[in-house]
């Protein structure tokens, strides 16, 4: 079988086709949607894959009608939609800063994103909704001074990460001062916030997180050739025509928009953005950010850590993040282990 | 490749001339004079301001007053910040002359994470409630990961920037099992959020009794690695021909570092970049000896934590700030600060 291949329309119009990528990508959706028709099945009322499907096409009964499309579907789309977008962030700023470990949660958006929702919660006691918003505009605030903090004739891609572990430690500290402050119901719902949770997540989740991927995706994936070219180094592709700083902010306002939202909807998922790509990478075996998979692999890694997270500590015991947190330390030792073998960090 | 020494560090080998060895000592001099005024306003400063007369009073010729019993108070804690600074101080001189590496501290190689982790621990699985018992698990986490992150970092080929990474990775990964622990255990989420951020507060004599023997211990190690420390800046090969037991050095100074960054996470909680700060500064006047740079370091950084902690009590009087909140926001944008000033070569 060839890796590559040129696919052309009657219209003169062609494209190559990488077969395996192309092969992963496919398997990662399906394993996806397969996982969330599961785990729209569980929890304290069980239902059959069968009845699942049947009910998502209109022809259920009245009561798993409801249970369904009302109460579990948004959760899980909210789960597809935030790991996508953390899995398509944390490849845009892993090949940016050129490194595997410089996901969302090492530079400080997640972290962020906490002090913003931590403010909502413990000053204002605001809503869920309150809090998003606030989480949003941390993540966003975080984002931009780090870019700010980097900029020195361009962003280099090291200066990058160090920028973003000094100020994700600036933020915690803020975020420790907030939780000192509040009292012990405000600190619960803080630490449970903290820790990336998909309960109760309905469609008012949905649709802005919807809108906002059918809008950055496409824009994202228009400049992968650019990011592609940019991984040889800013000097390459400069030359090879790649307008290197505006395709770098351009992408990188995109991924603090993606991980700030996915983060406003469903708390600092950790590790999601960091393994995601990652393991795309390992399973295309195809150089490059290998962003379509990474999103694929996004999604299908938050949903399926959610269904673990159900089966093993029953429902809504304990949060989706707690589940990537242990997952994807063990994942961290081994890439830290593997990578200095290969001597790339 | 991240940071390199400066040239003028290697340049130098001869000792300094006396005229300049007298600056030192002097200056040395004004600095424990100004450890001294810190601590004398660390005792006067606070929710109940006190005159210097009573803060005289309470120390020298205390009788029971409510002045000398706000003293008696505050001397505890401030004992405890001088010793816990000056540990941190030289844990993280120790740390930068042995990875050579100027962004090298125990709170970002993760050293002060794995202390908590394992405290932590202590307090929701084993029922530990006092400090004895603390400072063995603090310890052992520190130790721990000490030695994961060095040997995950590279060992013997450790750069900064992978100490970096690989420290903030462990510290991540131990901040979500501190995040399960605190969902599942309320009592234990009401303790941590005041420990994580770390405070002089809790500084009391029973406190300060436990800790004291561990970090004298690790302080006299420190400052006695000064000169293997220095043949070391030249680099392994010219070092073993110096004579320096390479191996030797690196594992005492691990040993060192890990010690006195334990004890004092132990006794207050996990406090960001004094480590990193105070060496910083003091290689600006010193020079690259560390048998300047360590002594200077272990007077300036209880200044710097003791200032942190009164300017943590002046700020949210009549309440305060914690002191590890203060070092994070004074210390992130230095750290920030030194990142920018490398050369983009050099990153």
């Amino acid at each position: 079988m060839k890796t590559n291949r040129a696919v052309r329309t009657p219209g003169g119009l062609s494209v190559r086709l990488d077969v395996r990528t192309f092969t992963v990508v496919v398997l990662l959706l399906v394993v996806a949607l397969a996982a969330s028709v599961v785990l729209i099945g569980t929890g304290d009322f069980p239902i059959p894959a069968a009845d699942v499907l049947r009910t998502l096409v209109g022809e259920g009964d009245a009561g798993q009608e409801f249970i369904v499309n009302e109460l579990r579907l948004p959760r899980v789309l909210v789960g597809l939609l935030v790991g996508a977008s953390l899995g398509l962030g944390g490849a845009l700023f892993q090949s940016i800063s050129r490194n595997p470990l410089g996901s969302p949660d090492v530079l400080g958006l997640g972290q962020g994103a906490t002090a913003g929702a931590l403010t909502v919660i413990v000053l204002f006691s605001g809503s869920a909704n309150q809090v998003a918003l606030g989480a949003l505009v941390g993540g966003l605030v975080t984002g931009f001074a780090i870019y700010v903090l980097a900029w020195k004739r361009g962003v280099h891609g090291y200066r990058l990460v160090l920028v973003g572990i000094g100020v994700s430690a600036i933020v915690t500290a803020v975020s420790g001062y907030l939780l000192t402050k509040s009292d012990i119901v405000d600190a619960a719902r803080a630490v449970v916030w903290m820790t990336g949770s998909l309960a109760g997540r309905d469609w008012d989740q949905v649709w802005p997180l919807l809108a906002l991927c059918a809008v950055l995706v496409p824009l994202v994936l228009a400049q992968s050739r650019g990011l592609r070219m940019m991984e040889m180094g800013d000097d390459v592709s400069y030359a090879l025509g790649v307008r290197v700083e505006r395709v770098r902010l351009l992408l990188m306002l995109s991924a603090v928009l993606l991980t700030a939202s996915a983060t406003a909807a469903a708390g600092p998922v950790s590790f999601v953005a960091l393994t995601a790509p990652q393991l795309a990478r390992r399973l295309t075996r195809s150089p490059g950010p290998n962003l379509v998979a990474a999103l694929c692999m996004g999604a299908a890694l938050l949903v399926t850590a959610d269904w673990i997270s159900q089966r093993t500590f029953g429902a809504d015991q304990l949060p989706v993040g707690v589940v990537t947190g242990v997952v994807g330390g063990v994942y961290l030792l081994w890439l830290l282990v593997t990578e200095r073998r290969a001597g790339r960090i | 490749m991240l940071v390199e020494s400066p040239p003028e560090q290697r340049a130098e080998s001869a000792p300094a001339p006396p005229n300049r060895r007298a600056i030192r000592v002097l200056g040395l001099l004004v600095s424990v004079v100004i450890l001294v005024l810190v601590a004398l306003a660390s005792i006067a400063v606070g929710a109940k301001e006190l005159s210097l007369e009573q803060v005289w009073h309470g120390l020298f010729d205390a009788s029971g007053t409510y002045g000398d019993v706000v003293v008696a108070d505050r001397v505890s804690r401030t004992v405890l910040g001088l010793l816990a600074g000056a540990a941190l101080g030289l844990a993280g001189a120790v740390l930068q002359a042995l990875t050579r590496n100027p962004l090298a501290d125990p709170g970002l190689l993760g050293i002060n994470a794995g202390a908590s982790a394992a405290v932590v621990t202590a307090i929701t699985f084993f029922g530990v409630t006092s400090l004895s018992g603390y400072v063995w698990f603090a310890f052992f986490g520190a130790a721990a990961v000490g030695a994961l992150v060095w040997f995950l970092g590279g060992s013997r080929g450790a750069t900064p920037v992978r100490l970096a990474l690989a420290g903030t990775a462990i510290s991540a990964a131990l901040y979500g099992y501190l995040q399960a622990i605190m969902i599942l255990d309320d009592a234990a989420l009401g303790r941590m959020r005041f420990w994580t951020v770390g405070s002089l507060a809790s500084g009391s004599d029973s406190t300060i009794e436990q800790v004291v023997p561990f970090l004298l211990a690790g302080s006299l190690l420190a400052l006695a690695l000064a000169r293997p420390l220095n043949a070391m800046a030249m680099g392994d090969d010219t070092a073993k021909a110096l004579g320096a037991h390479l191996n030797r050095t690196r594992a005492l100074s691990m040993l060192a570092a890990t010690v006195l960054s334990g004890a004092a996470t132990a006794a207050c909680g996990p406090i960001m970049f004094v480590g990193l700060m105070v060496p910083h500064v003091v290689r600006s006047f010193t020079g690259p000896d560390q048998r300047w740079i360590l002594p200077y370091a272990a007077v300036l950084s209880p200044v710097l934590l003791l200032g942190a902690d009164v300017l943590g009590r002046i700020v949210a009087r009549p309440a305060e700030l914690q002191v590890g909140i203060v070092t994070a926001i004074l210390g992130g944008p230095v750290f920030i600060f030194l990142v920018r000033r490398r050369r983009t070569a050099q990153l």
